[in-house]
């Protein structure tokens, strides 16, 4: 406490405590990813006040806020497997197709059943769609780790092909399914709540909890912050390339089942549309910089809720659908503005100068940054 | 020989607190070749560029052909008739090579390129030079040697009084580059003024007229090669007059010594097409084995072979007497080997992961992922090394891109010296960073081989080598060219002279 007063008011030791608590949620890397959320939600409620309610009905919660969530479960799991992939400093835009491919695959399986509702045949089912999903990752990881193509160009071919193979597996059919046990997964309950955010919450934690727990997350850092270095440090970086493209497809798979089972039907050319860039940017709002490096698991999932959130709002305030896209993309491109220091910084002096308009930019220096200088070498 | 095309004269060039040039001449005369030396630092590239137009100078005058100017911009240097071609060739690979010779100066007619004139005009070009190639085919499909000639053939059309050539061979094979020299020397024949930057001292003694050398941004003096022997000049760029070098104080143990048994580390002929000549070259326990060399000699290129950095295409390996593999970092690691690159910023350490994490990566990628480091364990190994090494600020915390160079390097020393190697490389520890840290990484050096360490030490210092060393390789023009043993005998003199005269005594 210095005795000057310079802030603080002087008496007030708690003043000071306080600040200092204040400093360290400000500075926390989850603080504006959690602000825009409570943003969008105290948008939602003075709206309609009914949006925070929570109802139980026969065992079952409802309400708002558990329909974000459930309806949120796909594109956490995808995001989460974009996550790590991002953080290799890769991308994979062929999740949505993944999902439609596993998706379609265990519809094409379960339809076959003479008793669809037999869990042990969707058990096999599951299996199935969780092998061509890990199989597709495999793919994408061969393309990028393997064969060293750009991620972006090697995933883009999935991204296309994948939806002529999902609809090659359902033979160009919607194939619908009569099966309580598959439907379950998304729209099945479970300790009152639905069983999808089970899902999501657990594969968030086995990811978490991996990545955090063993020497993963910081192998996955380190070759998304610096390739070479990481290889001269000894580490095999396409063995982990190729590891986070076949989690990012088996992500994405996962989707698919819980896409595929809330309709019921398996639709190859819509299951899954344009998820990966719900995906991407649940995973930029979250903090994760698209050049690789860290990553935040937390961050992604308070992403995805928030996209979710966006796509509730647009429909709860009945906003013209011709231009919900538009609404969303504004609120997407202001939430990553205020996310970026450089910009409040700005935002922040024009507010300190008031009208005063910037001072025109100065002639450009005539010296050099010295690390153009020979010397430096 | 005709007088003076372009002259320049008290060039000096001050950036905020660095003199890059003081008071330096250049005189360039049609029909030669000028060479200018001098080693990194020493304001080559800041006088070239003073030279095109990059630069404006603080002080002194540019005169050419007996009327001053004064270039503001390359572009307007190569109206004037001063050209460059840089090391890293500026074409675009993806157009062709006669796109390339004429970009942004296509013949045409009524807007229209003429493609069939432009295409013969560049063929004539490059016949000039000597060189028949299909000019529509892309760049990309010839060779650097040719891409490189292209490049010239683009200078000389535009402009053709003075040709700078930045590093032209630093990439090229042998055969390229005396197909470039004969290009060179045609011409010089036609009149040309050539400015010729290279840290090869046989090409500059091969093509070569005169010679200027610059030594931390000073003019030492300009030469005809031929009255230089090339002892002198290796001396004239280093700075130290070969009678006046001290003597070192005689702290080095004997070769014989620690040279007993089998090598740790024995490599036999190994090579790299391209980039190092295969050498012989073994290593003990506890010894300090130098790598001495001009820049651009061959010791990074030895020191990244050893750690299986890059793969070698030649000969073979055997640690501790026993056959073995060491084609890429992971086995290096496995079999005890630690690697601190040249480079620390883009080779050796994660920017944006703490200082933590940079110490643990290499011991935690030796374990395997599913092993991590028990974060106590962590700490402690950490911590132990932060205050042995001094690292500040001692915060394992902070990201590793906030500290200093100095502290950098330690932080990379810290990780290999965690993974308890058998040899540890070191390349250019000591580059760029303060008086006090570079003798702490001395002294540990010594301390480290005086506890059975072998380090395998690369430094453009030739006292710093000498100092530390039980023996001294000596490259030159990617090659081993001499084993010197660090006895009473071996000074800095004698090494330089194993430079110069490329281990021929």
């Amino acid at each position: 406490m210095s005795a000057d007063g310079s802030g603080t008011r002087p008496g007030d030791p708690r003043a000071g405590q306080l600040g200092a608590v204040w400093t360290r949620i400000y500075h926390h890397q989850l603080f504006w990813p959690v602000a825009v959320l409570v943003a969008l939600l105290v948008l939602n409620v003075s709206y309609r006040p009914s949006f925070i309610s929570l109802t139980m009905l026969q065992g079952h919660l409802y309400g708002s806020i558990i329909d974000i969530i459930r309806h949120a479960a796909p594109l956490i799991l995808v995001a989460l497997g974009m996550t790590l992939v991002i953080a290799t400093r890769g991308i994979d835009l062929s999740v949505g197709a993944v999902a439609a491919i596993a998706g379609a695959m265990a519809c094409l399986h379960i339809s076959k059943q003479e008793d669809q509702s037999s869990v042990a045949g969707v058990v096999v089912a599951l299996l199935l769609g969780v092998l061509v999903a890990l199989a597709c990752g495999l793919w994408n990881g061969v393309l990028v780790a393997g064969m060293g193509i750009q991620p972006i160009i090697a995933t883009l071919i999935l991204m296309v092909a994948g939806r002529g193979v999902a609809q090659l597996i359902t033979s160009g059919q919607i194939i619908t399914i009569r099966s309580p046990a598959y439907a379950a997964i998304s729209t099945g309950y479970w300790l009152a709540l639905p069983i999808a955010i089970f899902i999501a919450a657990a594969v968030v934690a086995v990811v978490a909890l991996v990545t955090r727990r063993t020497a993963l997350g910081l192998i996955i850092e380190s070759v998304g912050g610096n390739a070479e270095a990481s290889r001269l440090a000894g580490i095999r970086s396409r063995r982990f390339i190729l590891l986070v493209y076949m989690v990012c497809g088996l992500c994405a798979g996962l989707a698919g089942f819980m896409l595929t089972a809330d309709i019921s039907a398996a639709d190859g050319n819509n299951a899954g549309l344009w998820i990966e860039l719900d995906a991407i940017l649940a995973v930029v709002i979250g903090g994760t910089s698209l050049a690789g490096g860290r990553f935040s698991i937390g961050g992604t999932v308070l992403g995805a809720l928030i996209i979710q959130t966006l796509t509730t709002t647009v429909y709860a305030m009945n906003i013209d659908p011709q231009t919900s896209l538009l609404f969303k993309a504004i609120v997407v491109i202001i939430v990553c503005l205020i996310q970026a220091p450089a910009f409040r910084a700005r935002i922040a002096r024009l507010a300190r100068w008031g009208r005063r308009p910037p001072a025109p930019p100065t002639p450009a220096a005539t010296t050099p940054d010295l690390h153009e200088i020979e010397v430096a070498s | 020989m005709t007088g003076a095309l372009l002259t320049l004269t008290g060039i000096t060039k001050t950036f905020p607190g660095v003199t890059a040039l003081d008071n330096v001449d250049l005189t360039l005369r049609s029909g030669e070749v000028h060479a200018l030396m001098g080693e990194n630092g020493a304001g080559k590239s800041t006088l070239i560029k003073v030279l095109t137009g990059v630069y404006e100078p603080d002080a002194g005058s540019v005169v050419m052909g007996g009327v001053p100017v004064r270039f503001s911009s390359p572009l307007h240097a190569q109206h004037g008739g001063v050209s460059t071609v840089y090391q890293e060739v500026n074409l675009c690979l993806n157009l062709s090579v006669a796109e390339n010779i004429f970009i942004g100066r296509e013949p045409r007619r009524l807007g229209l390129i003429r493609w069939s004139q432009m295409r013969r005009r560049a063929a004539q070009l490059l016949q000039r030079l000597d060189i028949a190639i299909d000019v529509t085919a892309p760049l990309s499909e010839h060779s650097l040697a040719i891409q490189q000639m292209v490049a010239i053939a683009r200078a000389i059309d535009i402009s053709a009084q003075v040709l700078i050539l930045d590093e032209p061979t630093s990439s090229l094979d042998a055969d390229e580059v005396a197909q470039l020299f004969r290009v060179m020397r045609s011409l010089r024949d036609q009149g040309m003024a050539i400015v010729f930057v290279t840290h090869f001292l046989d090409q500059v003694y091969e093509i070569s007229d005169r010679i200027t050398v610059l030594r931390n941004g000073k003019l030492v003096g300009e030469y005809r090669t031929a009255e230089l022997p090339q002892v002198e000049l290796v001396a004239k760029m280093i700075g130290k007059e070969l009678a006046s070098l001290e003597s070192l104080e005689d702290r080095r143990p004997s070769l014989a010594a620690v040279e007993r048994g089998d090598p740790l580390l024995a490599a036999t002929e190994v090579g790299r097409k391209g980039s190092l000549a295969p050498f012989t070259l073994t290593i003990h326990k506890g010894e300090v084995v130098g790598l001495a060399g001009l820049l651009g000699s061959g010791r990074t290129e030895l020191a990244r072979l050893l750690f299986g950095a890059d793969r070698h295409d030649h000969g073979r390996f055997a640690w501790e007497g026993v056959p073995r593999s060491i084609q890429n970092p992971m086995a290096a690691v496995a079999a005890g080997i630690g690697f601190s690159p040249e480079n620390r910023r883009t080779e050796g350490l994660v920017p944006e992961l703490s200082v933590r994490e940079n110490i643990i990566l290499a011991l935690q990628a030796a374990r395997g992922w599913t092993r991590p480091i028990p974060r106590r364990r962590q700490d402690e190994l950490v911590d132990k090394y932060i205050a042995a090494l001094d690292i500040r600020p001692a915060n394992p915390d902070v990201a590793v891109s906030n500290l200093s160079g100095g502290n950098q390097q330690k932080v990379l020393l810290a990780r290999w010296l965690i993974t308890e190697p058998k040899l540890l490389i070191l390349d250019e520890p000591t580059r760029g960073i303060d008086v006090g840290a570079k003798a702490e990484i001395q002294k540990l050096v010594v301390e480290l081989a005086d506890g059975g360490m072998a380090v395998l030490f690369v430094s453009a210092e030739l006292d710093e080598v000498l100092r530390l060393s039980h023996k001294v390789a000596v490259l030159r023009d990617r090659r081993v060219v001499a084993e010197l043993a660090n006895d009473a005998s071996l000074n800095e003199e004698s090494v330089m002279r194993a430079i110069a005269s490329g281990g021929r005594s």
